[in-house]
């Protein structure tokens, strides 16, 4: 039924991409815990049908073979969630909560998943991103999408200051460093005053181009959410870090990393700057972290440091875990088991971290690359060259 | 003929063990030149000196009149110097044409905005790269020039030799070290691998090859020239015929009667 025929049509794939939006649109809908439930397993159910009858595999080959027209298809299900949830202030928070974690997941990606950097202290520059937008949105007249770009810079000079420890350990002992830098930062902020201490700071809204983002949008006699406003600022946030992600990927520069990856040795005896490389991941990453955290702190319009510690580091590692490291469309799926069952199921709420443990042990044991493991690297994947 | 290279009291110490001891070696303009020696005598270690891995303790590395004794391996690739490794190691979640572009380094343009916003040009550089990756590959073995885009571990063992022996030679050395090419081969793989080590050779006549080996038959038939290490030191060099029959040299590898 699913021939591994060399070309199929787009259809798969676009008949997966609505399942899916259909699923997320009425998991962000539902609110009855029993429903919830059977949801969950009903979405369980069809997963492992679809993986275990090739139809997964099958839509997956048509998404590839057909890339740019699915990556719109893509943007259209995810506009149409947006629209239908358009007065929902709950579901839209978590949906833009979602992309946003997304977001520092795929500077996550290219540290770890492309270059092989560890950084246990992602929070801390999402962090990093918050505070800039809270800092500079209340007292300077910056344009807001300055703001936001400001939030990446300042999480990667801050990143900058992690360089020298990390370039000059190995492994855990990297590992080890990001873990105590991401412990430092909120401790820093819990103690400093200016910055609002274990109280936290107001952020203002987001304004872009005079369109003021916190009030909801009035549409004949019905009045928006102004999340709504969000979630599309946020959707076209990840569209952009999405698409320098894998173009990034697919570049001579996406092919180094890799390789600094897999054997450092080998990578440096061909001329290969290592340090270099490992530099410009992590600060590309961390930028990405920043943006979406100067985001995150405008749309909830309060940031206190308990919103970026440690743990929350750890949920992002999670993600990027479970999805496949290095496997860009393996993020969204893994950060909305992650950020919504336990937010929605409030059965497992208490026990979110013990999930997230579980699930990320399960996976390491008997899927070490994930549940959407990366493909083959490719340059160009739709255009091989003409004699190939 | 002159020498490319050259080592000065070569010294290179792990704490208590010396692997390189005061090495004096030639290795000259366009030869190919076995290094052989027992297990241990330091072989390896000598390209890992050579190519920047490790820094040596004392001495001088002399290539093309100049010290790379303490090159970073950036550096020495740079120089003209590519190797390959006695336990392969191609990157092999990645495809062939990737492992042998690794290689190229030297000429790609790494700009962190070519590589994203300028994609024709990017595309151009990569059709140009493609076709002589092919090329070279197809020299080999011609079954290869048609899988650059598989994963390098789906191929077989002397195949990644060749790819491996390609992303060295695309970076258009002047010297080239191979590690033990053989090891883990049957004996008609290292029969066919020697076949290509002689197609480089009328191919490229100006690279010099520097050939890590145990196999005497292999030796005799490829090198011009050898020179046996043991405990880091030389301990003789000529031809291959003059070797064999160096009573020093079959007491390190069987022993004293």
């Amino acid at each position: 039924m699913f021939s591994a025929d060399k070309s199929p049509g787009p259809l798969p794939a676009v008949v997966g991409v609505i399942a899916i939006a259909v699923f997320a649109m009425l998991l962000l809908r539902i609110h009855d815990q029993w429903g919830l439930l059977v949801l969950a397993a009903v979405g369980g159910i069809a997963l492992l049908v679809a993986a275990r009858t090739g139809a997964a595999a099958y839509a997956e080959r048509a998404f590839a073979a057909h890339e740019p027209l699915m990556n719109g298809v893509v943007i259209i299900a995810f506009v149409s969630v947006i629209a239908v949830l358009a007065r929902q202030d709950f579901s839209l928070l978590i949906l833009a909560t979602v992309l946003l974690y997304s977001i520092a997941c795929l500077g996550l990606s290219v540290q770890l998943g492309y270059c092989g950097v560890m950084n246990f202290a992602g929070a801390a520059f999402f962090g990093a991103g918050g505070y800039t937008a809270a800092v500079l949105g209340a007292h300077t007249g910056l344009p807001h999408l300055l703001i936001v770009l400001a939030g990446g810079v300042v999480a990667g000079l801050l990143g900058s200051l992690l360089l020298l420890p990390v370039l000059r350990t190995r492994g855990h002992y990297a590992a080890l460093i990001t873990v105590a830098f991401g412990i430092l930062f909120r401790s820093f902020l819990e103690v400093n005053n200016t910055l609002g201490g274990p109280q936290g700071l107001t952020v203002p809204g987001m304004t872009i181009f005079g369109w003021s983002l916190g009030k909801g949008l009035v549409i004949g006699d019905t009045t928006l959410s102004f999340y709504f406003n969000y979630a599309l600022v946020t959707l076209g946030l990840a569209i952009v870090v999405f698409g320098v992600t894998r173009r990034l990927e697919r570049s001579w520069v996406g092919m180094h990393f890799d390789a600094v990856r897999i054997d450092e040795v080998a990578a440096s005896t061909f001329g290969l700057n290592v340090q270099g490389l490992k530099i410009m991941a992590f600060v590309i990453g961390n930028v990405f972290a920043g943006m979406a955290g100067a985001v995150f702190a405008m749309m909830t319009g309060f940031i206190s440091p308990t919103d970026f510690d440690f743990s929350t580091s750890l949920v992002l590692i999670a993600i990027i875990m479970l999805g496949g490291l290095g496997n860009l469309w393996g993020i969204l799926p893994a950060a909305a088991f992650v950020l919504i069952l336990p937010e929605k199921l409030q059965v497992i709420q208490e026990y979110r971290f013990l999930l997230y443990a579980g699930a990320v042990i399960l996976v390491l044991l008997f899927r070490p690359a994930g549940l959407f493991p990366r493909r083959l690297r490719r340059h160009f994947p739709l255009k091989a060259p003409s004699r190939a | 003929m002159s020498a490319l290279l050259s080592c000065h009291n070569l010294v290179m110490r792990f704490r208590g063990l010396t692997a390189l001891d005061d090495l004096e070696l030639d290795i000259r303009h366009g030869e190919i030149l076995g290094l052989l020696g027992p297990n241990g005598s330091g072989k390896t270690t000598f390209f890992n000196v050579v190519t920047g891995v490790y820094r040596a303790s004392a001495g001088r590395i002399e290539y093309e009149s100049q010290d790379i004794s303490k090159s970073s391996p950036q550096a020495v690739y740079r120089a003209g110097i590519a190797r390959t490794f006695q336990r392969s190691r191609l990157c092999l979640p990645l495809t062939i044409f990737d492992n042998i572009m690794i290689g190229n380094h030297r000429r790609l343009n790494h700009g962190l905005w070519f590589n994203v916003v300028c994609r024709k040009q990017l595309r151009r550089q990569y059709e140009a790269c493609w076709d002589e990756a092919r090329e070279l590959l197809m020299t080999f073995n011609k079954a290869l020039g048609t899988r650059l885009l598989n994963a390098a571990g789906s191929v077989s063992m002397i195949d990644r030799r060749r790819i491996e022996v390609c992303r060295a030679l695309v970076s258009r050395p002047k010297l080239l070290l191979l590690d033990e090419p053989s090891a883990g081969m049957t004996h008609e793989e290292t029969n066919e691998l020697m076949d290509d080590i002689l197609i480089i050779r009328a191919r490229m006549p100006e690279l010099t090859i520097v050939i890590i080996e145990h196999g005497m038959s292999v030796i005799e038939r490829i090198t011009n020239r050898c020179v046996v290490l043991n405990y880091g030191r030389k301990l003789c060099e000529g031809t291959y015929r003059e070797i064999a029959l160096n009573a020093e040299v079959q007491q390190a590898y069987l022993g004293k009667s």
